[in-house]
């Protein structure tokens, strides 16, 4: 009996690691899996206002002489945004934050548009027009909801491979930490649109 | 467990998001799940009685989900973002379909909002909730019949989603008469072999061995007698026990656990 007592602990720790290890790697794997989940509801969401934008841009072009400076600027953002996307397994926090900030620049593009069209009653009665700000409205939303969403997924995935004694671990199965989406400039003042009239 | 950890995780970091935002604490999930919350009286209690009623039977036949929430204030929070919040924090809707709707009416603030839940945003797009709102809700509002500019609302979501979803009784899906079909041609073949066989024994073997697989024919055809019948039976009660818990005030069988996007329309009066 003495003879195998070295052996039997060595398979017992064996063992224990081993289940550690599964445990930790499978929790991991199933974590990054509403990561990205996560990070493909941002993505559809944006897909879905690049493309209501196209709308938005025939329609308030064919208003009346509606000014070219705040409908160019929408373009130009909307193309910038278009140019940028993301690997979400191996996203660095440079990238994303990137990603966010050409995000940002068509929220605020579309912001100022928005608010130029309240001088245009023309507009402000058509009911595609209408029915075409209620998107984009909803569609923001919907990106500020995704968002939201992604860095909830990422809490647990970080918060699971950073602690101790996982971490040890994390390296061995290569899991990296995710970066957080930061608040994209003026998100917190969502598009106000005027019902009022 | 793992759930509930997320859970917990979910709302701590709400929690510490939060302070970005103005913050609207959304009630728990109530014990009685049912379709309208006036938690400010804006409905005389007959009239919010009908309206209930009215969601209730809905659901009852298209398990779609629609809920209205009465409150007074947002407390400063944009409610385009908190009626989704709201709605998927209840799961309203089924958990298949995600058939959700959401209304939430902030008295105060003058506010109406309507989240669809993944599963009818197709159909209730935006631009429809935003038309519903305005052409429907808003004008009867503005004359302050809050009641009127709900129920017209509801019949309006209600033919846009004529159609999408039926009711199904609870925990029979497609697999059902599938099974059925299965079992039915198992028995068959069993039947098959077995007259063959005891074609071929007939002629060689004594009164017996006949007699025997007869016997064995008689327990089979009893079962599968009895297997169909009771198979029928138990959905017959289970649907029962769906619409007769639906009409004993609340949706039957709760939430389902529908989520939402975050989408939504509506508008302020």
């Amino acid at each position: 009996m003495k003879k195998f007592l070295p052996w039997i602990i060595i398979a017992i720790l064996a063992l224990g690691a081993y289940s550690w290890g599964k445990g930790f790697n499978n929790t991991a794997v199933e974590l990054n899996e509403n990561v990205k989940e996560a990070w493909g509801n941002v993505q559809t969401s944006y897909q879905r206002r690049n493309d209501l934008i196209g709308n938005l841009v025939n329609t308030v072009k064919g208003a009346a002489d509606f000014e070219k400076s705040t409908l160019e600027a929408v373009i130009n953002a909307r193309a910038k945004a278009t140019s940028i996307s993301i690997d979400p397994s191996n996203v660095t926090p440079e990238q994303l934050a990137q990603y966010n900030q050409v995000q940002g620049g068509l929220s605020g593009a579309l912001k100022s548009l928005l608010v130029t069209v309240e001088r245009y009653p023309d507009l402000k009665a058509n009911q595609n027009f209408l029915k075409l700000q209620d998107e984009l409205v909803s569609t923001e939303n919907t990106i500020q909801t995704a968002r939201t969403r992604f860095n909830e997924a990422i809490k647990p995935y970080n918060t699971h491979i950073k602690t101790f004694p996982n971490m040890l671990l994390s390296g061995i199965f290569g899991f990296d930490e995710k970066p957080y989406f930061d608040a994209e400039v003026g998100a917190n003042q969502p598009v106000e649109v005027d019902f009022s009239n | 467990m793992f759930k509930k950890n997320l859970l917990f995780l979910f709302f701590l970091f709400i929690g510490a998001t939060g302070s970005i935002y103005a913050q609207f604490d959304i009630p728990k999930i109530p014990e009685k799940q049912t379709s309208v919350y006036d938690y400010v009286n804006l409905l005389s209690s007959s009239k919010k009685n009908a309206l209930e009623q009215k969601l209730i039977r809905y659901s009852d036949s298209t398990s779609t989900q629609i809920v209205v929430v009465v409150i007074s204030s947002t407390k400063g929070e944009n409610i385009g973002l908190l009626t989704p919040r709201w709605a998927h924090k209840w799961g309203i809707g089924q958990e298949k379909e995600d058939n959700g709707v959401f209304i939430l009416l902030a008295k105060d603030d003058r506010n109406i909002w309507i989240s669809p839940g993944y599963g009818v945003e197709h159909k209730l797009t935006a631009g429809t909730l935003g038309e519903i709102t305005r052409k429907i809700i808003i004008p009867e509002f503005k004359k302050g019949d809050y009641y009127s500019g709900l129920d017209k609302a509801s019949d309006a979501i209600f033919e846009v989603l004529s159609g999408t979803y039926k009711a199904s009784p609870k925990n029979t899906s497609g697999d059902f008469p599938f099974g059925i079909i299965v079992f039915l041609l198992f028995i068959f073949v069993i039947f098959i072999i077995i007259i063959s066989a005891s074609n071929k024994r007939g002629g060689k073997g004594g009164g017996k061995r006949k007699k025997d697989t007869s016997l064995l024919e008689a327990i089979i055809l009893s079962n599968m007698g009895r297997g169909s019948y009771s198979r029928r039976s138990s959905s017959g009660w289970s649907g029962g026990g769906w619409s007769s818990g639906g009409s004993s005030g609340g949706f039957g069988g709760g939430f389902g656990g529908g989520g939402f996007s975050g989408g939504g329309a509506g508008g302020s009066w």
